[in-house]
This record gives structure tokens, C-alpha cells and sequence, in this order.
């Protein structure tokens, strides 16, 4: 699933980057494979989404969040 | 020896970067601009032990040294131009104790650039908060460097930067990372084709979109044994640089750093809940903008109105003590009054730098930004335009160089372009004397219609800002990348003295940028009032009355011609 599908309060891990849509100063601040991520806070409409990627908190657009991969810790 | 050490400030935002800086510097600093680019450019001097000095420069706050702004672009410009005359002897890198990993990464970058660096563990009062120990020696040894760990909130480590910074030569200037091992076939290519330059410092040529003044791009094109790479390559192989810097910042953490997560505590989740909530934070940013609309139209009016008197009284005393003649003239109704015209503003501007700084020192103003985005995007612009909207209601000049930080190219412009329709704080005398003259007295449930014209010309104002946003957003055919990524950092409490330091600058600013013109325009209105039609003009009832009574006109005739015109 993508980023854009995690619910508030959840946790996840970071499976795959698309590097060709994502900036790379989202991959320098620590938006990587294997780093830890949690939907802190959702603005209305969940966008934009406040999340904390491996202890660096930060907000991003939904539609950068689509290209973010990740694996709820449960599934 | 050089007799002044130049010595640049580096570090993501949100470290406390500004506040080292106002500790090593404190009022011996002044602020510029990099030319032709608004960029503030913040230098001061520092003095060492053993009487030397440092030449501070701060600069802009920035993630890592691939550029993706234009005060990012800055930093880098700088540390690759070994003939600009800031080029910096010592880097001080500027990194805040809770975020350590992350700040690190522009860390390695510049200990890869072989300059001489020092590491700085800002707000370390916090550790104890956090659950955070440090084991400095460890870290030393593995980032092959000296760190000062302070805390410009409890005034501690200081003295240590300092002795440090003097003592730069003593540092090493050995990479953390080997570039080559990011890909070994592509870098011993370029290592053969440029034998004498740094690796990582024709990487950062490479990949990087800024004017390096005389390394050009097209030389490293144009050597035939070195093949280039295409662009989706090339950040490819960024993706895997950062990958391996934070493979040995991590590395380096594990040995020198240990959190206990159960002491920590974390303020930041319970007032996020409210202050992003989906009511409760729209409602209490309202508040807050309603609280600096009261500060700024009501309670700053009682200095106001002293300064207002002090300069009437002052040009009236200079009136009645100094000979009459032109020159009283000048001085009492057009440099004095000119002078009373910059004076009076002081407060509100003040007011309004006061409760931005403190807005963005706390880190509340990154939720505003959060909460206002989606918003904004129907309009064309991004939750980052609100804050020149803000700061556009004190003065347009500061409030477009904030945009800088919005990285969609796009929504910067139309924010710059339409940010002067927010009604600034100069506009704000001719708009209450228009009232005055125009909007009758009276009251409209307890609120004066006067009270009210003024909230709706600020609306109408934002109006025309929002609405010009959104025809820019439908006519401009700019292709930029959209894109938006803002940090929200952890709440804490304003220093004094940076918030101090801040309203100073900018007033001060204000009155010798605007003031100057204030006060020409004032003393060429003293002339046009004095030497112009002049009298006759401002006796034109009586002079006309005369006329109309010597043609024996009667009183009531009189009155109806006078009430005609």
C-alpha cells in the first residue's frame, strides 16, 4: 500500500522510495526504505498529512505521499 | 596567521543557528543582502581569546548541500568558491541535540568538502528532557572533529565554540565518506579525467543547478574520457549517496549516542492533538490573527498618539523659539513632521515583528503552514504564502523576501506578485483619514461604522490578493515542479533575545529603507504646500465672501452660494 492510505495513529515501515517522483530532500530527511513512519496528524480532507519518519517530523502533500511504499507493521 | 578568521554558520533550520549566531556575535551584526537575489545576508564579529576576531557569517538554514532553494543554492555557492572573500576558514555546523541523525547528513557533506569543521550539539538542556546521553569523546573520534556541546538558552558552551574556532587549524580536514564508493566505475572516470580535484566537490558541480563562477558545467561535458550520465541517473546515484551517509551517521550514533525512550517526554503530540486539529487549531489561529489585529490598531495607538504629540509640540516649540523665515518653515513643518511620519509607525511594526518572531521562534507558525495549504492550493498558492500574507499587513519588503522558502517556483511568484494587496502598515494613515472624512459616526450592533470600513478594507485587500492568486494560477503557464515539504519542528519557547534581536533589525530596517523616502517626500510636500498656491488657496471661502460682499451681495444670498459649493 502507499502512504497515502495510512490512517491516522498508524505506524509503518518504508518498503520503497520512487526516486524519480520524489524530491530528493524528502529522501534527506530521512524519507528511505526501512526508516519507520507514523500519521501523526491529518489536515481536513487528509491532506496535507503530518508524519513523523523515523523521529523527524515533517508534512508532505497526499499527492507525494501516493509514491511512497510502505507495510503496515500488522499486515 | 590571518588576522580575522572567517568562519560561516551552517545547519538545517530549526538547530538554533540564529541563536548561536546572536551568542557569538550579539549586536556587532548587520544584515544584507547576497546581491541580486533576496537572500538575507547576516555577518557580525566575534572576539576570540588572544585578541583575534572572527568574521561570523549565518547562513540560510538548509537540510543538505543539494540545493532545492535559492538561499540553499548560497551556501553552496559559497563553499565551492575558494576565491569568494567569505570563503570560509572554519565551518561551524549547527546541529540540535534531538534530531541529531538528520542534522548530521550536511555534516558529513561538508567534512567532505575538506573544510575544517566543527561540530555544535545545540540545546543540550534538553537531553535530560529527552532521555538523551551523549559520549562526546566516542563521537569525536568517529566524526574526526571537536564538538561543542551547548545551550544558547542557559548561556553554556560559548566560551568552548570560541577556543575552538580559534584553534581551527588543529582540525582535521579528512572526509567522513569516500565519494568514490558511491560508484566506483563512474567516479574513478572522473577522478581520471580532473586528477587535482576534490571528488566530492566535482559531484556537487555536477549534480548541482547553481553559478559556480569559474568551474562551468560545460568543461566537465566536454572531456571525452569521462562519459556523463543522465539525469534520472545521476539522482539515482544521490538517492544512494544519502542512503550511505546515513548508513555511517547510524553507525556513528550507535557507539556515541544512547536514548532512553522511558524517561522521555514529548509536550509536542498533546498540543499538536489541539493546535492541528481540525476545529480547535482553525479557531485558534483565528484568535491569534485577531489578537495581533488588536495589538496593532488599538493598543499600539497610545504610543502613537505620544509620539504623535511629542513631534506636534516639538515643531511648535522650533517654530516659536527660531527666527521666522524659511528655514524655521523647513525645519518645523518639513523635516520635523517628515521625522513624526517615520516615528509614528514604530509601534506597529514593532507589534507586528514582535508577534511573527515570536510566532515562528515557537514553531507554531510550521502548523499554520500545515493548516492553511490545502486551502491555499485552490488559489495557486502553498500553506508557506500565508506567512507573507501576514507579515504583508506590516510591510510588503520583509513579507516577499519570507516567500523564499516556498519551493514550487510558481506558487513563490504568485505569492511575491500579489502579496502588496494585503493592505501594509503605511497604507493605514490615508485609509483612516478617508474614513474620517467619508464614514459618518454611528454604531451597527456596538461596532462603529468606522471600525468597520477599516475591517473591510483589510478583507477587501486579502480579496484582491486571493483573487489575483487565483487568475495568476489560471494564466501562468509556468512548468514547475510541484512539490512541498515542510518541517514541523518541536515547540518551544521564544529567547528573549532572539525575538529582541529580531524586531530591532527589522525596525530598523524599516526606518532608514522607508524612512528616507518618507522624509524626501515630505519635505518636497513642505515646499509644494509652502511655495505653491499657498494661501489664496486655503483662504478661498473668505477671499470669495470679500469678493461677494463688496459686489453687495446679501447675507442669505450668501449662504445659499456658499452651501451650493
Amino acid at each position: 500500500m502507499t502512504l497515502a492510505e495510512l490512517k491516522r495513529g498508524q505506524n509503518a515501515i518504508i518498503t520503497d522510495v520512487s526516486s524519480k517522483k520524489i524530491p530528493l530532500k524528502l529522501l534527506e530527511m530521512g524519507c528511505l526504505p526501512g526508516n519507520s513512519v507514523e500519521l501523526v496528524q491529518v489536515a481536513p480532507f487528509s491532506d496535507p498529512m503530518y508524519l513523523n519518519i523515523n523521529g523527524t517530523h515533517l508534512a508532505i502533500r497526499k499527492e507525494t505521499a501516493i509514491h511512497i511504499l510502505i507495510e503496515t507493521n500488522d499486515a | 596567521m590571518p588576522k580575522q578568521i572567517n568562519v560561516a554558520l551552517i545547519g538545517n533550520p530549526n538547530t538554533g543557528k540564529t541563536s548561536v549566531f546572536n551568542a557569538l556575535t550579539g549586536l556587532n551584526q548587520k544584515v544584507g543582502n547576497y546581491p541580486g537575489i533576496t537572500v538575507e545576508k547576516k555577518e557580525g564579529v566575534c572576539k576570540l581569546p588572544r585578541g583575534v576576531k572572527a568574521h561570523i557569517i549565518d547562513l540560510p538554514g538548509t537540510y543538505s548541500l543539494n540545493a532545492s532553494s535559492l538561499d540553499e543554492s548560497v551556501v553552496i555557492e559559497l563553499l565551492l568558491n575558494k576565491n569568494d572573500k567569505d570563503y570560509p576558514d572554519v565551518a561551524v555546523v549547527i546541529t540540535d541535540v534531538e534530531n541529531l541523525k538528520r542534522n548530521l547528513l550536511i555534516y558529513t557533506q561538508i567534512k567532505d568538502l575538506e573544510i575544517p569543521t566543527i561540530l555544535v550539539i545545540n540545546m543540550s538542556d534538553r537531553m535530560a528532557y529527552k532521555g538523551i546521553s551523549l559520549d562526546i569523546e566516542k563521537l569525536e573520534a568517529h566524526l574526526d572533529t571537536k564538538i561543542a556541546l551547548i545551550s544558547t538558552r542557559k548561556k553554556q558552551g560559548v566560551d568552548n565554540l570560541k577556543d575552538l574556532i580559534s584553534n581551527y587549524q588543529n582540525l582535521s580536514i579528512e572526509p567522513c565518506l569516500s565519494t568514490q564508493d558511491i560508484d566506483i566505475d563512474y567516479f574513478k572516470g572522473l577522478k581520471k579525467a580532473f586528477p587535482n580535484q576534490s571528488l566530492y566537490k566535482l559531484w556537487l558541480v555536477i549534480t548541482q543547478d547553481v553559478n559556480f563562477g569559474k568551474i562551468s558545467r560545460n568543461t566537465i561535458k566536454d572531456t571525452s574520457s569521462f562519459k556523463t550520465k543522465k539525469d534520472s541517473d545521476l539522482k539515482r546515484l544521490q538517492q544512494k549517496e544519502t542512503i550511505k551517509r546515513y548508513q555511517f551517521i547510524n553507525n556513528v550514533l550507535k557507539e556515541g549516542q544512547t536514548i532512553d525512550l522511558k524517561t522521555a517526554k514529548d509536550l509536542r503530540i498533546k498540543l499538536d492533538r489541539i493546535l492541528t486539529h481540525k476545529v480547535w487549531g482553525y479557531l485558534i489561529f483565528g484568535i491569534i490573527l485577531l489578537t495581533i489585529f488588536q495589538a496593532i490598531y488599538d493598543w499600539s495607538s497610545v504610543p502613537m498618539d505620544f509620539i504623535d504629540n511629542a513631534f506636534a509640540s516639538l515643531s511648535d516649540w522650533t517654530k516659536n523659539t527660531l527666527p521666522a523665515g524659511a528655514f524655521t518653515n523647513l525645519l518645523a513643518e518639513g523635516i520635523i513632521s517628515g521625522l513624526g511620519g517615520i516615528v509614528i509607525f514604530i509601534p506597529q511594526i514593532a507589534f507586528l515583528f514582535l508577534f511573527i518572531a515570536v510566532l515562528e521562534e515557537s514553531g507554531y507558525m510550521s502548523r499554520v503552514v500545515f493548516l492553511m495549504d490545502r486551502i491555499m492550493r485552490r488559489f495557486g498558492l502553498s500553506g508557506k504564502s500565508v506567512v507573507p500574507l501576514i507579515s504583508g499587513t506590516a510591510c510588503a519588503i520583509p513579507a516577499i523576501m519570507a516567500t523564499r522558502n516556498i519551493e514550487s517556483w510558481k506558487e513563490r511568484l504568485i505569492t511575491i506578485l500579489v502579496t502588496p494587496f494585503t493592505t501594509c502598515s503605511a497604507r493605514l494613515p490615508v485609509y483612516l483619514i478617508i474614513i474620517s472624512l467619508v464614514i459618518p459616526e454611528g454604531r451597527f450592533f456596538g461596532l462603529s461604522y468606522q471600525a468597520l470600513t477599516l475591517m473591510l478594507l483589510y478583507l477587501i485587500g486579502f480579496g484582491a490578493a486571493v483573487g489575483s492568486a487565483w487568475i495568476l494560477n489560471k494564466i501562468l503557464k509556468i512548468k514547475s515542479r510541484k512539490f512541498f515539504v515542510v518541517e514541523m519542528p518541536n515547540y518551544k519557547l521564544p529567547l528573549f533575545k532572539n525575538v529582541a534581536l529580531t524586531v530591532l533589525e527589522k525596525t530598523k530596517s524599516f526606518i532608514f529603507g522607508a524612512g528616507k523616502i518618507i522624509l524626501a517626500i515630505s519635505i518636497v510636500l513642505w515646499f509644494l504646500a509652502s511655495y505653491g498656491p499657498g494661501t489664496e488657496f486655503n483662504n478661498a471661502e473668505e477671499i470669495v465672501t470679500e469678493q461677494y460682499a463688496s459686489n453687495n451681495l446679501s447675507q442669505i444670498e450668501l449662504e445659499q452660494k456658499n452651501s451650493l459649493s
